[in-house]
């Protein structure tokens, strides 16, 4: 299986994954594999433990067992600096922006962690609300602005996979489409990306592939091809 | 009363002052990057000047290599503490690290006292800086000049660095969301490290400044924490303009008093703390939370 997965190029692969956030055992034995160029999401109900999920690979919960694997790296016992300089870009959840940093200082903290990252002029090009506040406090911006901040800031690092938390959370439709044109171009771009996404719609017309997350555990796994004949198992794991 | 004696006493509070900031900023870059309150910042002082006087006395080292060498040592001192022990106490509670760190103080303290027992030592003032300035309302020795001029300098070259620079900005993101930074691929405990070297070593650096002016004893740091803690709560913790700012003007207002109410100077700073505490307990710069 490993051997196959180094084949095809397997740039994340994690096996029976269990994490705990304080007491609370919210990872239950998470299995994954995401190949070279995927855009892959994770689909599920509020509290299967999709956020613990990303969370536990970039190495930011207090306990995790089992395997994660990075580009043919062992993680797990790795803590979060080191994996982020395997190539790794983390979006999170509350999208992390630093209030006592202007939004170049936001931008530019992330240290380089590979090759060919997007130059500033590039991404102001790509998030042109950018550029005109650049020289904002991180936090007065809108929640849309913060959420292309929060992903501009990793596209500078030359990271290869990224792990997206949620990126349309709460915005408007037009920040959504820009949102999206950029995942898109990271896609063009042969970057790997784990989704976490609420927003079904939005995830289906990005991803390759659907995993579905249940308490804590991989339930079941769709591929783009089969979304349409499979609409009504999707909307029952999603509650819809 | 006469104008000299006013601007005498100013000069006296502006010395006074610029220990009190250079201590309290050292404070607020530890308490404001690791949450760390740390007591011993006097004891790091006091290091910085018997450093400077056992370079002097046992190497032959003068001032000047001095004031490089010895914040230097007290920083690698304060590097090994917070490896071996401050790192432990991240986690807990803010009262576990001020334990710590007082029990600290209590040991170096200790240990110095042992050595060289509690008398004041005498260290000379560097050649290039003796003699004065006759400013006509008053005579301003060189070496307290110096004093001002380093202190205020360093203060706001340490404002620079943590404002306008690239480690300043990893330093700012690391003291707002440490497990964050680390995700982007930053070392944060080395950045801790190295943070609470840098307040350990801006504490000793004011230790050599105080030499000469102060005779060096075991026991001079002890007495400056104190009042450097009520600097800091009347400023507000862990802000570094306002360290800066707070200490200079309470070292004025503390020699202002000694003019107009002599026997008020010693607690004139704790009365305003506890003003201060009365209508803005968050401190005169600092943020309610």
């Amino acid at each position: 299986m490993s051997d196959s997965a180094q084949q095809n190029g397997s740039c994340l692969k994690i096996a029976d994954l269990h994490g705990l956030y304080g007491d609370s055992h919210v990872l239950q034995g998470v299995s994954l594999q995401i190949a070279r160029g995927e855009v892959v999401t994770i689909i599920g109900r509020n509290g299967a433990g999709k956020t613990t999920t990303l969370r536990a690979i970039m190495g930011l919960l207090d306990k995790r067992s089992g395997s994660i694997n990075v580009w043919g790296r062992e993680v797990i016992a790795d803590p979060p600096e080191r994996i982020a300089k395997l190539g790794v870009g983390y979006v999170p959840e509350e999208r992390g922006i630093y209030a006592t940093l202007d939004v170049t200082e936001n931008l530019l903290l992330p240290p380089r962690v590979g090759e060919g990252g997007m130059a500033l002029e590039e991404i102001f090009k790509l998030f042109p609300n950018l550029r005109e506040r650049r020289r904002s406090q991180g936090t007065r911006l809108s929640g849309g602005e913060q959420q292309m901040l929060a992903i501009a800031r990793v596209l500078r690092t030359g990271a290869r996979l990224f792990l997206l938390d949620e990126p349309t959370e709460g915005l408007a439709p037009v920040i959504v489409q820009q949102i999206r044109q950029a995942i898109e171009l990271m896609k063009q771009d042969g970057y790997t990306i784990l989704l976490v996404e609420q927003n079904f719609r939005f995830a289906q017309r990005l991803a390759d592939r659907h995993y579905v997350m249940e308490r804590g555990r991989i339930v079941d796994m769709i591929a783009r091809a089969d979304v349409a004949s499979q609409s009504a198992r999707i909307q029952a794991y999603l509650g819809i | 009363m006469s104008l000299e004696i006013l601007m005498g006493q100013v000069v006296v509070g502006l010395i006074n002052g610029s220990f009190y900031a250079l201590l309290s900023l050292g404070f607020a870059v530890i308490f404001g990057l690791l949450g760390i309150i740390n007591v011993a910042q006097g004891t790091f002082y006091m290091l910085g000047a018997f450093g400077s006087w056992m370079l002097l006395n046992y190497a032959g080292i003068g001032y000047w290599p001095a004031l490089i060498l010895s914040p230097l040592i007290a920083g690698a001192v304060g590097v090994v503490l917070e490896k071996t022990l401050i790192a432990r106490v991240y986690k807990l509670e803010h009262i576990y690290g001020l334990l710590l760190t007082y029990g600290l103080m209590m040991f170096i303290q200790g240990m110095f006292v042992y050595w060289f027992a509690t008398a004041g030592r005498p260290y000379p003032v560097p050649l290039e800086l003796r003699g004065g300035f006759d400013l006509g309302i008053l005579f301003l020795p060189k070496y307290r000049g110096w004093v001002v001029v380093a202190s205020v300098f360093f203060c706001f070259a340490t404002w620079f660095a943590i404002e306008k620079t690239s480690l300043g900005r990893t330093l700012r993101a690391a003291t707002e969301n440490p497990q964050l930074t680390r995700a982007f691929g930053i070392n944060v405990p080395a950045l801790l490290t190295f943070g609470f070297g840098a307040g350990v070593a801006l504490a000793g650096f004011a230790g050599v400044l105080a030499a000469p002016i102060y005779s060096v004893s075991p026991l001079m740091g002890g007495e400056l924490v104190i009042t450097v803690f009520a600097v800091v709560v009347v400023g507000g913790m862990g802000s570094i303009l306002s360290a800066i700012v707070t200490g200079l003007s309470l070292g004025v207002v503390e020699g202002l008093t000694k003019v107009f109410y002599p026997p008020g100077a010693n607690m004139v700073i704790f009365v305003i703390m506890f003003i201060v505490l009365l209508i803005k307990p968050a401190g005169l710069f600092g943020r309610e939370r």
